[in-house]
Parts: C-alpha cells; sequence; structure tokens
C-alpha cells in the first residue's frame, strides 16, 4: 500500500507529540498525499517546550520556547501543505506519566469526527524519547478499543537501534524525491531546533547523498488486527 | 539570553527575598544522550512552580559559569553551570546553562507569578 493508495479524498491523521516529529520522518509523505489529493488533520501532542535546543546562537530560552516553537510548528505546516492543525496542550516529556482517559479521549474524540482512512503516529516501544513511545501507545490503545472493521491502517515511525533487527524491514517506502523542497522546508521552519544549513552543507536536493538520506520515508503498519 | 552580568542577577535575587516565589529548577542531558552515545547516562529532571521562600540567595563563579544557591527555611537550592540571564524580562529572573552546542542543561527561574 503506500505508493499504490489513491490518496484522493483520503483523510489523514497524523499524532505525533513534538513540534518537528513531522519534518523528518514524514514531512515528504504528508506533501505528496496532499497533492494528489488527501486532507491532513495533524494533532501535536506538546509544544516541546522542554527543548534543549535554543537556537544557535540561543534566541530563545525556557519561557519564551513554547510561543516560538508554536510558530515554528505552524510555518513547518504551511510548507507541507497541512490543512487541519490540532495543538493538543499536553505538556513536553509528560505523555506516560499523563492520566490515559484524558490521553486517549482527546485521540479518540479527534479519530471520531475526522474518522481517517489512514493513521499516522510513532512505534511504541522503537521511538527512543518516551513521549514518542508513550504517543504511539496512545494511539494503539485507541484504535484496538475500535471495532476491528472500523479501524484504518496505522503506519509508524521508529528509529530505535534495534527496529529493524526485531521489526524487520519497513512495508512501506515513499519516495518523497519529488517533494524534498517541501521537506527541506519544514525542517529549516524548526529553526531553533536544527540547523538546516549544516545539513544540506553546499548540497543541492540533487546531490546523491541528500536523495539517499532525505529521498525516502519508511514506515512499519502495526498489525491491528492480529 | 546575555552573559550572566552578576551584580544585576544578584540584585534580582535580593529582590525575590523573604516572599512566596515560584521557582522551575531544571538539569537534563537531553532525552537522546544514550541514543546518540551509549556510554552516556540519560537524565533528567524539572520542577516547575513549587513555591518557596529563602532568606538569602547569592550567585558566584568565575569565567563565565556560575553557581547559584537559595538558602530556604528548611533546606537549600542549588543550581551549578549556569552561563546566560534574560536582560530583558523585567519581572522574573531566568537563568539557564548551556553547552558548547548551545543545548540547554540547566536551568534556574524565579518568578512572583507562575511560569
Amino acid at each position: 500500500m503506500g505508493e499504490e493508495m489513491n490518496m484522493m479524498h483520503q483523510r489523514i491523521l497524523v499524532v505525533l507529540p513534538h513540534p518537528d516529529d513531522e519534518a523528518f520522518g514524514l514531512s515528504g509523505t504528508l506533501a505528496k498525499y496532499i497533492q494528489e489529493g488527501a486532507q491532513v488533520t495533524y494533532a501535536c501532542l506538546t509544544l516541546g517546550e522542554r527543548g534543549r535546543n535554543m537556537g544557535i546562537p540561543p534566541f530563545a530560552n525556557r519561557v519564551t520556547l513554547p510561543d516560538v516553537r508554536r510558530s515554528e510548528l505552524l510555518e513547518s505546516c504551511k510548507a507541507i501543505g497541512i490543512q487541519d492543525l490540532r495543538m493538543l496542550g499536553f505538556h513536553d516529556k509528560t505523555i506516560e506519566f499523563e492520566d490515559k482517559e484524558l490521553l486517549d479521549g482527546r485521540i479518540m474524540e479527534i479519530l471520531q469526527e475526522i474518522r481517517p482512512t489512514l493513521v499516522f503516529t510513532f512505534y511504541p516501544g522503537y521511538s527512543v524519547h518516551p513521549d514518542h513511545d508513550a504517543t504511539g501507545a496512545a494511539v494503539l490503545r485507541v484504535m484496538e478499543s475500535l471495532p476491528a472493521k472500523e479501524r484504518p491502517p496505522l503506519l509508524c515511525l521508529a528509529f530505535s537501534k534495534n527496529c529493524y533487527s526485531v521489526l524487520g524491514q519497513p512495508d512501506v517506502s515513499v519516495d518523497v524525491t519529488e517533494f524534498l523542497e517541501h521537506k527541506m522546508k519544514s525542517i529549516q521552519a524548526h529553526r531553533s531546533q536544527f540547523q538546516a544549513a549544516e545539513l544540506l552543507g553546499n548540497r543541492t536536493l540533487k546531490d546523491r547523498e541528500i536523495l539517499d538520506r532525505f529521498g525516502t520515508e519508511r514506515f512499519w503498519t502495526y498489525p491491528l488486527n492480529k | 539570553m546575555q552573559v550572566i552580568d552578576i551584580v544585576q542577577v544578584q540584585n534580582r535575587i535580593d529582590s525575590f527575598k523573604d516572599q512566596d516565589i515560584y521557582v522551575h529548577l531544571e538539569l537534563t542531558t537531553g532525552a537522546y544522550a544514550s541514543h546518540h552515545d551509549s556510554s552516556k547516562h540519560p537524565a533528567a529532571n524539572f520542577i516547575t512552580n513549587a513555591v518557596i521562600r529563602y532568606s538569602n540567595g547569592s550567585i558566584v563563579g568565575s569565567n563565565g559559569i556560575y553557581r547559584a544557591g537559595l538558602k530556604m527555611e528548611h533546606g537549600w537550592l542549588y543550581a551549578e553551570g549556569l552561563t546566560t540571564w534574560d536582560e530583558s524580562d523585567p519581572d522574573r529572573l531566568i537563568l539557564a546553562g548551556h553547552d558548547g552546542q548551545g543545548k540547554l542543561v540547566v536551568a534556574l527561574q524565579l518568578s512572583r507569578e507562575p511560569f
């Protein structure tokens, strides 16, 4: 699926905890699907207000960071073409401690409103940051509470050191070479977090190295019905 | 954020003495410390909007790296590695320490209103 799926009229729900989580992992895929006619709702759980990066040289601080990152998120979504951004107001680093009824309830509300045909989140247990794993686990709980036939496919991002050895090869690969401009703009929007100029160096988007690193986005379909 | 001006920061610390003050205190290696380097042990803590009251406090240090200590009725608050403060904030004291890559490692913030 993925490449073959007709994206016209698809409704996609993306649930991730931090502004910038969308940038490296799936901004190209979202830009591509949006161009093909998909509607995307992005539920971003926190403002990343406990991030350590403040820009180089620092232009934010602990007090101003939430506002800075909110603006960066809006800019990134605009670059990708995301039509519907929901900032859920949870607090960075606390997702695993959050009241599960509250957390799952917020995600369920959006799921019932959007009735997505495809959902993206982090693969619980294979996504390194505790917020990533806890977000994936919450989405999974909500999906599993739906009757099996009402569950849309769940595509997961993962990047733990053991994700390939345990999960195997990702079953969905999306060629985003035509959307690298969108992707780099999404990454660059998060200027407090990434020094995008360093990532690109003096290379262009057509360079082999850039295409290899950024040109394909990979996802694991969660085995929901097993 | 600017490099710490020890005179101005000391004045701000003194202005909060003997009052109920909201504190944010934080130390972090970052959540990716061991992902990037398995020899590193990831650790972090923060406490936000705890109310404290101190009878005296000071900032000391040299070469641009400072320590702060606040003496409370039943104990102490301590932070080491502070490098910058937010000169533009007129009411609160915003102190932080950044590593060589500009990443925040430590923060100490005091305010009369919650953060």
